[in-house]
C-alpha cells in the first residue's frame, strides 16, 4: 500500500518584550535561578495579572505578516493542570477566541533528488497569547527537582497549522520559514538553543488517497531543525511499519532522543488531561481596533513576500531567485547593500545566492557575519563588468577578500589577475597561436566546430587566462572566418 | 446525574485532594445536595443568550513594556514552605524551589 | 470613645483630646479582654499598631492629617499586609507573612490610619457563619451562642463589640452584608472594580469586592474615601475619577423612590424580619420617599448560578496552594503526586474542598456547557432584571438576610440551608452593583439589617439614603448589652 504522512505544526515562539506577559519582571535570558521571579511570577496569594502591549504588539505584526484575521475581540482563558513549574496551577492561554485567526504563509521546498523544488502555501489555523511556565532543574539535590521561575510568564505565541504537510521536508521547510518570519517582523530572537522557538510536531498516516486523518502522535519540544527531519522521518516509518503489521496507532505525545534517533511515548502516565478551560475572570477581552493595526503597520518592515515582489519587479529577478533572497531579513538587506554599492541586480542575486551562500554554508556562517561585506562584494562585481577581471579570477579575489587579504583592486593587483583586453596585444598572441596549431585550422576549416573551442582554449592557456574570454572568442572567429 | 464515589475519586485526583474511600462516600452526599441545588438551572430556557463574564463591559488595559519588579527572592523564599520527610529546612536549594522528583 | 464616629475621632485627634496612641491602646485593651471570649482577630502586633499610631500622631502633630490618620482599623485576614501573617482562615496559609501589601492596606498605611489587626473569616471566604475557619468559630456579640455570620465574621464582631473604629471586609455573595445585618451595624459592598482586589487573596475573582464595615453610613462614606480608587494593578479596576462619599450624605430623601422586590418578601423570609423591614421603609415613606412595587423575577436562580460560577473560579484559583512555594506542605510525602494530594487534603477544610470539588466537576469535559455556561447566561439575566427595576427606582430596599444570627452548629452540616443565607445578597455580586446593609432594628433581641441596593457606581447615593435614616432612628447606635 502507498502510504501519506499528514503533518501540522505547533510552534511556540517566545516574543521579544522587556518583560512578562502579565508581570512587570524582566525576561532575560541566564539569570540566577528564582531572580526574575516576582510576586506574580511565583503566584503569590492576591496577585493579579495585567497584559504587557508589546506583546499584543508582537500578535499584530503577526498576523499582519500572515495575511491573517486578527480578532477585534479575544479572550484569556485558564488551561487548568498542576505541575510544579507552573505556579497558578493554571496556565493564562486563549481558547475559544484567539488574538489572530486564519493565515496562510508561503514556503518553498527545496529540491531533493530528483524531485524539483516548490511553493507550497501552508494555512494558519490560529495563534494565540500565553504565558511560558518555569523550568525544572535535575540533579541539584539527590531525589528532587528545582524549580526556577524565572521563565514563568515569558510571553509566548503559540501558531498553528492546518495538517496540511506532507513530507519531512515540508514540515522542515514551513519551519524554517516562520523561523525567519518571527525574526524578519521582531518579535522572536530565534534562538532554538535557549528555547526562544520551539515546534511540536502532529504526525499521522494514512493510505494515499484516503481523505480521512489518521490517528496523530505529537513529537514534543523539537529545537532543532536536524532534529525534526530526523524525528518526523523516524515517526512516519514507525507509524507506518506499525500500521502494516496490523497494529493500530495509539494517540499519544512522543519524546525525540537524538542519540538514538528514535522517538519514544512519554513515561509519565498519560491520563486524560482535562483542562477545565474558562474565561479567566481576571483579564477583561482585548480589544484590538483597526487603529491599532495601523499603528502596528507603520512600525513594521517590508515583509518578505512584499519584498520578494518589488525583486522581480525593480531588478527583473525571477520569482525563485527572489524568494531565495528574500529567505532571510540579512540576507535580504545583504543583497539590496550589494546593488546600492554599483552592482548589477542579476549578478548580484547569482554571487549572492552562489558563491556567498555556499562558503557561508561551508563555515556555517550567518550572512551577518560574512567576513565580505556587501560593498567589498560590489567592487568585485564591478571589476567584472568592467571587464578588469574574468568570472574565474573573480571567484579567486573572493577567496582573498575572505581570508582579508585587502581590498579587491590590491587583491587583484598583487595576484595579477587583471585580464588583458588589448586587442593588439590579444591579435598578436593569437596569430602565434594560429601559427602553432594548423592542423587544428584545417580541422575547423574542414568544418569541425570543435575545434574552434580547441583553438580558445590555446589562446587562453597562453595568456595564462587572462586574456578576456569574449574579446579571444571575436578576434579568433574574425581570423579563421574573415 | 448520579454521581459515584468513583467519580468523586476521579475528579477529586483532578483537584489534586487526597480522598480515603470513607470521606468520598460522606462528599458524595453532600455533593449531590449542591448538585441538586444547581440543577434548578436546566429548567431556564437561554437561547439567545450571551454569556456574562463581567459586570462592566469594559476591555483589557494594557501595560507598559517596563521592567518595574526588583529581584525579590531572598523575602520570597524566607516564606518557602518546610521541605518534610524528616527535614524542618526550607523548601529551597541556591535559590530553586525543592519538589520531589518530577518525570517525564 | 469607642462609640464615637470616625468624624468625632478624627476631630478629638486633631483637637489633641486625644492620641492615636490612646486611641489604639484603648482598643486594643478591650481586645485583650474580649477576643479570648469571640475571637475576632486572629492576629495582632501591638508593638506595630502602636508604632504606626505614634507615627499618625507625629503627622498630626506636623499639620499633615488626612481624615483617617490615627484611625484603628481591623482589616480583614484575607488582604496581604507586609510582615503581617496574612492566612485567610486556612491552615494552609496558617504560618504566611505577606511579603507586600494589599492595595487596601496601602490605602489605609497612604491614610495614616492605623492596623489594629487581622480579623477572622471563613476558610478563604467561604462561609456564612465564620465556621470555617481554621482559627474556630467566632461568637456573636449580641449573642455569644450564635455566629456573626461569614465570611467577614471577625470583622462584623469586632465592630459590633467595638472592638475597632471600623472594619474592612470582603463580598462575594454577602459576606459584609449579611454578617452586618446579624451584628447590626452598617455594611457596604461597593460596585465591583471600585476598589482594587490587588493583595485581596482570590475566592471568586468575578465577585469579590471589598468594602467597609463600620459603624454608621456615615463612617462607611470615610472609609470608601481611603479604599476606593483606580489601581493598574488590578486589570478589572476601574479608571473613574475619585469621589467623596460623604458629599451627597445630607441630601433630603423627598422623592426617592423606593423599589421593593416581591421576590424578597416571599417563601424563606422570617416573618418577624420581614416586619422590622417594613417598619424600615415605613419610616422612608415619613422622609418623602415613594415606594414602588418590582419584581426581580430571576433572583430564585441566583443561588444556583452562584453555586457554579463562584466555586468554578475558586477551584482555579485556588489552585497556587500546592505546598510548593509558600504555605502548607505536608511533612510526609512519597513523591509529587502524593506531596499535592496530601498537601491539599490536609490544608483546607471540609467546605473549601467541597466547593473545590463542585468547581473542578462543572468545569470538566462534558459538563462546561450545562453549568458553566448555562450559569453564565443566568447571570444575564439576573443583572437584566436589575437594569429593568432601576427604570422604576432609584434604590431597592429588602431583608439583608432571611433570618437573624442562628446558632452556632446549627447549619454546619448542612451546606444547602447555609448556602440559602445569601438569597438576598448574591444577585447583586453576580451583576456587580452595590449593596449595603443597616441596622433596621431587632427580632428577639438579635439584630435585622435592612439591605439597600443601588445602581452602578451609585454608593454616594445609597449612603445618603441610609444616612438619612440614621439621623431620623438610632438603630445603629445601638449595641450589645454587657459590652459596654
Amino acid at each position: 500500500m502507498q502510504w501519506e504522512v499528514v503533518i501540522g505544526l505547533e510552534t511556540h515562539a517566545q516574543l521579544q518584550t522587556n518583560t512578562k506577559i502579565f508581570s512587570g519582571a524582566s525576561t532575560a535570558f541566564g539569570a540566577e535561578p528564582n531572580t526574575q521571579a516576582c510576586e506574580v511570577s511565583i503566584a503569590l496569594p492576591g496577585v493579579l495579572p495585567v497584559l504587557n502591549k508589546e506583546a499584543v504588539n508582537c500578535a499584530i505584526k503577526f498576523g499582519l505578516a500572515v495575511n491573517a484575521e486578527i480578532a477585534p475581540r479575544s479572550v484569556f482563558a485558564r488551561k487548568n493542570y498542576f505541575y510544579p513549574d507552573l505556579p497558578k496551577g493554571y496556565q493564562i492561554s486563549q481558547y475559544e477566541l484567539p488574538v489572530v485567526g486564519k493565515g496562510e504563509v508561503t514556503i518553498q521546498v527545496p529540491a531533493v533528488g530528483k524531485n524539483s523544488a516548490y511553493e507550497k502555501v501552508i494555512h494558519i489555523t490560529r495563534a494565540h497569547l500565553e504565558e511560558d511556565a518555569g523550568k525544572s532543574v535535575h540533579g541539584a539535590v539527590e531525589g528532587m527537582s528545582g524549580i526556577d521561575l524565572n521563565r514563568a510568564g515569558t510571553p509566548l505565541l503559540e501558531i498553528v497549522t492546518e495538517p496540511d504537510m506532507r513530507s519531512a521536508a515540508e514540515a522542515v521547510a514551513y519551519a524554517k520559514k516562520l523561523h525567519e518570519l518571527v525574526q524578519w517582523i521582531g518579535i522572536c530572537d530565534g534562538n532554538m538553543q535557549e528555547g526562544s522557538f520551539r515546534c511540536d510536531v502532529n504526525v499521522s498516516v494514512r493510505p494515499k488517497g484516503s481523505d480521512k486523518l489518521g490517528t496523530r502522535r505529537e513529537i514534543k519540544n523539537l529545537n532543532s531543525f536536524k532534529f525534526m527531519q530526523q524525528a518526523i522521518e523516524f515517526e512516519t516509518r514507525w507509524q507506518i511499519e506499525t500500521l502494516e503489521d496490523g497494529g493500530t496507532i495509539q494517540q499519544a505525545t512522543v519524546l525525540f532522543n537524538p542519540d538514538t534517533g528514535e522517538t519514544r511515548a512519554m513515561r509519565s502516565k498519560e491520563e486524560a488531561n482535562d483542562y477545565r478551560y474558562f474565561p479567566d475572570p481576571d483579564l477583561l477581552p482585548l480589544e484590538i481596533t483597526e487603529a491599532d493595526k495601523t499603528r502596528v503597520k507603520a512600525e513594521m518592515p517590508e515583509l518578505p513576500e512584499a519584498m520578494k515582489a518589488r525583486f522581480e519587479a525593480e531588478y527583473g529577478l525571477t520569482a525563485y531567485d527572489a524568494a531565495t533572497l528574500t529567505a532571510s531579513r540579512d540576507l535580504a538587506a545583504y543583497f539590496v547593500a550589494t546593488v546600492q554599492a554599483g552592482a548589477e541586480a542579476k549578478p548580484a542575486a547569482n554571487w549572492v545566492m552562489g558563491t556567498v551562500s555556499a562558503k557561508l554554508n561551508a563555515e556555517e556562517k550567518n550572512i551577518a557575519e560574512s567576513p565580505v561585506s556587501a560593498v567589498q562584494l560590489a567592487s568585485l562585481l564591478k571589476r567584472i563588468t568592467d571587464n578588469t577581471i574574468s568570472n574565474n579570477a573573480a571567484k579567486q579575489v573572493f577567496e582573498a577578500l575572505w581570508a582579508g587579504e585587502g581590498d579587491v583592486d590590491a587583491i587583484i593587483e598583487a595576484k595579477g589577475l587583471k585580464q588583458v583586453s588589448d586587442s593588439g596585444a590579444i591579435e598578436a598572441m593569437i596569430d602565434e597561436v594560429l601559427a602553432a596549431n594548423a592542423a587544428m585550422v584545417e580541422e575547423f576549416k574542414a568544418g569541425k566546430e570543435k575545434a574552434f573551442n580547441a583553438l580558445v582554449g590555446q589562446a587562453m592557456k597562453a595568456s595564462k587566462g587572462k586574456a578576456n574570454p569574449a574579446q579571444v572568442n571575436e578576434i579568433l572567429k574574425k581570423k579563421l572566418t574573415g | 446525574m448520579a454521581l459515584t464515589t468513583e467519580d468523586i475519586k476521579k475528579i477529586a485526583h483532578l483537584a489534586r485532594i487526597e480522598v480515603s474511600d470513607s470521606d468520598a462516600t460522606s462528599t458524595l452526599t453532600k455533593l449531590m445536595g449542591i448538585l441538586g441545588l444547581i440543577e434548578q438551572m436546566q429548567a431556564v430556557d437561554t437561547t439567545g443568550i450571551e454569556p456574562m463574564s463581567h459586570s462592566q463591559d469594559v476591555v483589557q488595559r494594557l501595560r507598559e513594556d517596563e521592567v518595574c519588579k526588583p529581584n525579590l527572592r531572598e523575602a520570597f523564599q524566607k516564606i518557602a514552605p518546610t521541605l518534610g520527610n524528616g527535614s524542618h529546612e526550607a523548601a529551597v536549594d541556591q535559590g530553586l524551589y525543592l519538589v520531589p522528583k518530577v518525570i517525564e | 470613645m469607642i462609640n464615637s464616629s470616625l468624624q468625632t475621632l478624627s476631630q478629638m485627634l486633631a483637637d489633641k483630646q486625644i492620641s492615636s496612641v490612646e486611641l489604639t491602646q484603648t482598643f486594643l485593651d478591650r481586645i485583650d479582654a474580649l477576643n479570648p471570649e469571640i475571637n475576632a482577630y486572629v492576629a495582632l502586633d501591638k508593638e506595630r499598631s502602636i508604632a504606626q499610631a505614634k507615627a499618625a500622631d507625629a503627622r498630626i502633630a506636623a499639620g499633615q492629617a488626612a481624615p483617617l490618620t490615627g484611625i484603628p482599623i481591623a482589616q480583614k485576614d484575607i488582604f496581604c499586609a507586609k510582615g503581617w501573617p496574612t492566612t485567610c482562615g486556612s491552615k494552609m496559609l496558617a504560618h504566611f507573612v505577606a511579603p507586600y501589601d494589599a492595595h487596601v492596606i496601602s490605602q489605609f498605611d497612604a491614610a495614616g490610619a492605623v492596623n489594629l489587626g487581622k480579623t477572622n473569616m471563613d476558610e478563604f471566604a467561604m462561609g456564612s457563619s465564620n465556621e470555617t475557619s481554621y482559627f474556630g468559630g467566632v461568637k456573636n456579640p449580641w449573642d455569644f451562642t450564635r455566629v456573626p455570620g461569614g465570611s467577614s465574621g471577625g470583622s462584623a464582631a469586632a465592630v459590633a463589640a467595638r472592638l475597632c473604629a471600623a472594619a474592612t471586609g470582603t463580598d462575594t455573595g454577602g459576606s459584609i452584608r449579611q454578617p452586618a445585618s446579624l451584628c447590626g451595624f452598617t455594611g457596604l459592598k461597593p460596585t465591583y472594580g471600585v476598589v482594587s482586589r490587588y493583595g485581596m487573596i482570590a475566592f471568586a475573582s468575578s465577585l469579590d469586592q471589598a468594602g467597609p464595615m463600620a459603624k454608621s453610613a456615615e463612617d462607611c462614606a470615610l472609609m470608601m474615601n481611603v479604599m476606593a480608587g483606580f489601581d493598574e494593578r488590578d486589570s478589572t479596576s476601574l479608571n473613574r475619577k475619585k469621589e467623596d462619599y460623604t458629599r451627597d450624605l445630607n441630601k433630603p430623601l423627598q422623592g426617592l423612590k423606593i423599589g421593593l422586590p416581591k421576590e424578597y418578601f416571599a417563601e424563606g423570609l422570617d416573618i418577624n424580619v420581614g416586619k422590622v423591614v417594613m417598619d424600615a421603609v415605613a419610616e422612608y415613606k415619613k422622609l418623602g420617599a415613594e415606594i414602588v412595587e418590582i419584581s426581580l423575577p430571576n433572583n430564585g436562580l441566583s443561588i444556583p448560578v452562584y453555586y457554579v460560577l463562584a466555586p468554578a473560579e475558586a477551584s482555579s484559583n485556588l489552585s497556587r496552594y500546592d505546598g510548593v512555594r509558600y504555605g502548607y506542605r505536608t511533612p510526609e510525602y512519597t513523591d509529587l503526586m502524593d506531596m499535592y494530594c496530601k498537601t491539599r487534603a490536609e490544608g483546607f477544610g471540609a467546605e473549601v474542598k467541597r466547593r473545590i470539588l463542585v468547581g473542578t466537576y462543572v468545569l470538566s469535559a462534558g459538563y462546561y456547557d450545562a453549568y458553566y455556561l448555562k450559569a453564565q447566561k443566568i447571570r444575564r439575566l439576573i443583572a437584566q432584571d436589575f437594569v429593568e427595576a432601576f427604570k422604576q427606582c432609584d434604590v431597592i430596599m429588602g431583608p439583608a438576610a432571611p433570618s437573624t444570627a442562628f446558632k452556632s452548629g446549627e447549619k454546619v452540616d448542612d451546606p444547602v440551608a447555609m448556602y440559602l443565607e445569601d438569597l438576598y445578597t448574591i444577585a447583586v455580586n453576580l451583576a456587580g452593583l452595590p449593596g449595603m446593609s443597616v441596622p433596621a432594628g431587632f427580632s428577639n433581641g438579635l439584630p435585622v439589617g435592612l439591605q439597600i441596593i443601588g445602581n452602578y457606581f451609585d454608593e454616594a447615593r445609597m449612603l445618603n439614603v441610609a444616612h438619612q435614616y440614621q439621623q431620623a432612628t438610632d438603630w445603629h447606635l445601638k449595641m450589645p448589652e454587657g459590652l459596654a
